[in-house]
């Protein structure tokens, strides 16, 4: 207890810096999360054994979400199924250095990262039960893009950031790590899916070792050179645009659709997450009003969250300074004892004993209350990072819409087209050869608009469908875990202000004789 | 509540009534108001004597004080009672507009009320003629005498003045090729000197937490409340229960909000402020000390002056020199300085040993108190806080099933 001079400078009062900014992006956050819960302080008791008190709630009660230390990695722990049987525990872990084996253009970029995932389940599709790959974050990437394009109009939880330029400023270690924890927490979010966690592109990441297979090229410039050669054709309304109906299913990318792909293109740019004014005509009321209620939860979201932020860090800072003040009595105390020349120092500095170590228990105590805050509070910021995949499945139905309200016009521009072809003809008699291919091509491309135009009202409806049903599943799930959240949150401050209480009834009891309450 | 407890009385035992037969002098500063405008203005105070000394007139007087009234009497004080640690005041501010806010006003006030009563309750400094004055004199009388000492009895810092001193008498020293010893070194003093410098340093650093301590509290009460109003706002998104519920978690957010700020307050008066008080206590005596390392001085270099005089004494003896008598009058006189000196620098030794004694067990009692009114909120405010939380899970409870 007396030689506590050293742990004075060790207190690390840096990690206040990384809250001094409140953060708008949600990894900031989470970098200066993952430093909070350490337990190498000083004034951190040795064992930290949260697991048998009773009075703490360890928070979150949805499937997968779970806290796990480097250590466990080697014993994932099987968290309890919620209402059916199925489960799949993923863990990512054993971070290794790679040599890339073709030299990069790029400098310093020779060497990437590999993770060790590894899967337990019980899904029948999987066909086994436990797998191990090795995958790059060059894959997560793959896999999340894979599931934008394979899951339009559901709430795709957002991958983890690239963030390019932490992983300049930050110690290697601590990137990693820090990286370690969000992937493992995004494949825990897509496992807690209903529809993605049975879905092929999560298998095969899960399954499949060596590389992941790339998706179909969005690589707008190679198609484009090679739709260069057909462009003047389109740009003339001539012939020989043969769309595929399959592709109306995707926006419009690559160079066979330049045409649609500027239209649309225009088209997006007026729509705006807030605005009601976009010149698409939705006509569910219904859905109108949830994209509104959604639209201020948000803002609520967003603003609950950065106060939660303000709060843990004023809780911490709190504990800091009631944890040093303490250890500066505790000099004082051991300053006194050393150079006493009269009994009252050496009563004064019992009493001082008796304050400072209520103060370090204390600040002990707040830290410990507060990591749990964070763990609670989490939530909302969970909730808040589910918007952008509310985003991405709001404007995938928007651009859904578009594609059928675009083939709907240039279906009618081709009709009047041919309209005016065959009046035109019928005049001629025996008819002008050129002008009746002509006709034959139109009618050609009308009939592939038609079958497209059906494939883009069938695709709009299905996705329709997905965001009703994904904003029932968020919105009960939103409740639960709210509930959850504000259950723990409270259960929590009572505990544990409950004790720093005790501790401090004790020390007012010590030196009630110096009470003149008499 | 809290300051009547920790300025007490001056008496030597509680009074029954003013008539009672045990001398008594019971002193209080209240009252605190502004007084003129702009730049002109200052605070003025009400001292109330209560009293059956045969010094004083009559058993109660009312006169009132500003801040530089009580400078004077701690100057005057300083001046007379060489060796004794005059009690501290608070320091004067510096910052413009905290000069008149409310906190710094009782702040003052209570330590002003705790100046006057030390003094009171002083075995030596409460029969000093200035504290009379001070306690009876009306305003005109009080304003002249404090007129007239600013200029006599400037009070300098007493450091700067011995460092000048000691640089003085080195170059001095170094010119005429002398090597003399201007401190005093007897282990126990040296020893004592060093626990107050070192002290100081430990308490001030104390004092810079309890400050801090008291931001943080404001600070978590201040976030506490806009995260209350943020989730009553975001109950409002979902009207049903849900919505309820984090309305609730708001509300009481808010109350423990209003509970921090309080205990923040209470932290400010009966914690801080009494480490503070111990720093300027420390400081005192390190004043105190100054003047003796300059009593010592003197105590020497007469000495040395009376040895030299002693050598021409007895020069002019052998040559029977006119100058005898003029010298032999000189070095009488010189004795009888030597001697006073002597006697002045060893009732300062004397009192200062008294003093220290009284000073450590005055501080235990003092920071005693100041601790047990540390634990006292932090336990009051924790459990305020554990009990507001408590009867909300009930309500919760109800809301999610």
């Amino acid at each position: 207890m007396m030689g506590k001079e050293d742990s004075m400078e060790n207190l690390s009062l840096e990690d206040d810096e990384k809250f001094t900014s409140i953060s708008k992006s949600y990894s900031n956050y989470r970098s200066a999360m993952t430093c909070l819960s350490d337990s190498h302080h000083p004034l951190s008791p040795s064992i930290v054994d949260d697991s048998n008190d009773p009075l703490l709630v360890s928070s979150i009660q949805s499937s997968a979400i779970d806290d796990h230390d480097v250590e466990q990695f080697q014993n994932p722990t099987i968290i309890s199924p919620p209402l059916n049987l199925e489960y799949l525990n993923i863990t990512v872990s054993d971070p290794h250095k790679e040599i890339q084996a073709s030299p990069s253009i790029v400098p310093g970029t020779n060497t990437y990262v590999t993770y060790l995932i590894t899967t337990q389940t019980n899904l029948p599709d999987y066909g086994g039960t436990d797998f191990t790959v090795r995958r790059r974050f060059k894959d997560i990437v793959t896999l999340s893009e894979r599931l934008s394009e394979g899951y339009r109009g559901y709430f795709i939880p957002p991958r983890p950031d690239k963030s390019i330029v932490e992983s300049q400023v930050m110690q290697k270690q601590e990137f990693v790590e820090q990286r370690r924890l969000a992937l493992e927490k995004y494949l825990h979010k897509l496992a807690a899916h209903p529809l993605i966690k049975k879905s092929d592109e999560l298998r095969v990441f899960l399954q499949v070792n060596g590389k992941l297979p790339l998706p179909t090229t969005i690589d707008v410039a190679s198609r484009v050179l090679d739709g260069a050669v057909k462009l003047p054709k389109q740009l003339f309304g001539e012939s020989g645009n043969l769309i595929v109906p399959q592709d109306v299913v995707h926006p419009a990318k690559g160079g066979r659709d330049l045409l649609r792909l500027f239209k649309e293109l225009k088209q997006s740019v007026a729509n705006d997450w807030g605005a009601s004014n976009s010149s698409i005509d939705e006509e569910d009321k219904d859905f109108l009003k949830n994209k509104e209620r959604l639209h201020n939860l948000e803002q609520q979201l967003s603003n609950a969250s950065k106060q939660a932020e303000s709060l843990v860090k004023a809780q911490q800072d709190m504990g800091d300074t009631i944890g040093e003040l303490g250890l500066t009595f505790i000099k004082l105390t051991k300053f006194e004892n050393e150079r006493a020349t009269v009994n009252t120092q050496r009563e004064r500095a019992a009493d001082m004993k008796n304050v400072a170590t209520a103060a370090v228990k204390a600040s002990r105590l707040y830290r410990e209350l507060n990591s749990q805050t964070v763990k609670h509070l989490d939530i909302l910021h969970e909730h808040l990072s589910l918007m952008l995949g509310i985003h991405h499945a709001f404007s995938d139905r928007s651009s859904a819409l578009l594609t059928v309200q675009t083939l709907i016009s240039e279906l009618s521009s081709l009709n009047s087209r041919a309209e005016k072809l065959e009046t035109a003809t019928s005049k001629i008699f025996g008819g002008d050869k050129s002008r009746v291919r002509k006709l034959e091509e139109l009618k050609d491309s009308i009939r592939v608009t038609e079958d497209a135009k059906s494939c883009a009202i069938r695709e709009y409806e299905r996705i329709k469908e997905n965001n009703r049903s994904e904003i029932d599943r968020i919105n009960r799930e939103r409740h639960v875990d709210f509930v959850n959240m504000l259950k723990g949150f409270v259960t929590n401050q009572v505990a544990y202000t409950e004790r720093i209480g005790q501790v401090w009834s004790k020390v007012a009891e010590e030196t009630s004789r110096y009470s003149r309450e008499s | 509540m809290n300051t009547m407890q920790r300025s007490g009385s001056g008496s030597l035992q509680s009074p029954r009534s003013p008539s009672s037969q045990a001398p008594f002098l019971s002193v209080s500063v209240t009252d605190p108001a502004k007084m003129g405008n702009g730049v002109q203005a200052y605070i003025s105070y009400k001292v109330i004597t209560k009293t059956n000394l045969a010094e004083y007139q009559g058993n109660e007087k009312i006169v009132i004080r500003r801040y530089s009234d009580f400078v004077w009497l701690h100057d005057r004080l300083f001046e007379k009672y060489k060796g004794i640690f005059i009690p501290p005041l608070p320091e004067k501010s510096t910052v413009e507009k905290f000069r008149f806010s409310a906190e710094f006003i009782e702040m003052r006030r209570q330590a002003l009320d705790v100046f006057v009563n030390r003094i009171a309750s002083h075995h030596e400094l409460r029969q000093s003629d200035d504290l009379r004055i001070f306690l009876q004199a009306d305003e005109q009388t009080m304003d002249r005498a404090r007129f007239q000492e600013t200029g006599i009895f400037k009070k300098k810092p007493a450091d700067l003045i011995q460092i000048f001193k000691d640089v003085q008498s080195k170059v001095s020293d170094v010119v005429l090729g002398k090597e003399k010893p201007v401190e005093e070194s007897t282990p126990e003093y040296e020893k004592m000197k060093n626990y107050i410098f070192e002290l100081e340093e430990h308490l001030a650093e104390a004092q810079k937490h309890a400050y801090r301590l008291v931001k943080r509290h404001r600070e978590l009460g201040e976030s506490l409340s806009e995260f209350g109003k943020a989730v009553k706002l975001l109950g409002t998104c979902d009207d049903d229960a849900l919505g309820k519920a984090f309305s609730e978690l708001g509300a009481k957010s808010e109350i423990i909000s209003i509970k921090l700020q309080k205990e923040a307050h209470h932290l400010l008066m009966n914690f801080e402020e009494p480490l503070k008080d111990y720093v300027r206590a420390v400081q005192s005596i390190k004043a105190t000390i100054a003047e003796r390392a300059t009593a010592f001085k003197k105590q020497c270099e007469l000495a040395e002056t009376i040895k030299f005089k002693e050598i021409d004494l007895n020069k002019y003896k052998l040559t029977r020199s006119e100058k005898l008598a003029e010298a032999e009058r000189e070095y009488e006189m010189l004795k009888a300085e030597g001697e006073e000196t002597s006697r002045r620098f060893d009732t300062i030794v004397r009192l200062m040993n008294e003093e220290i004694v009284r000073f450590q067990e005055q501080k235990t009692s003092d920071m005693g108190l100041a601790f047990h009114e540390f634990a006292k909120g932090q336990a009051r405010l924790s459990n305020g806080i554990a009990d507001a939380w408590r009867s909300l899970l009930p309500k919760l409870e109800a809301h999610s099933s």
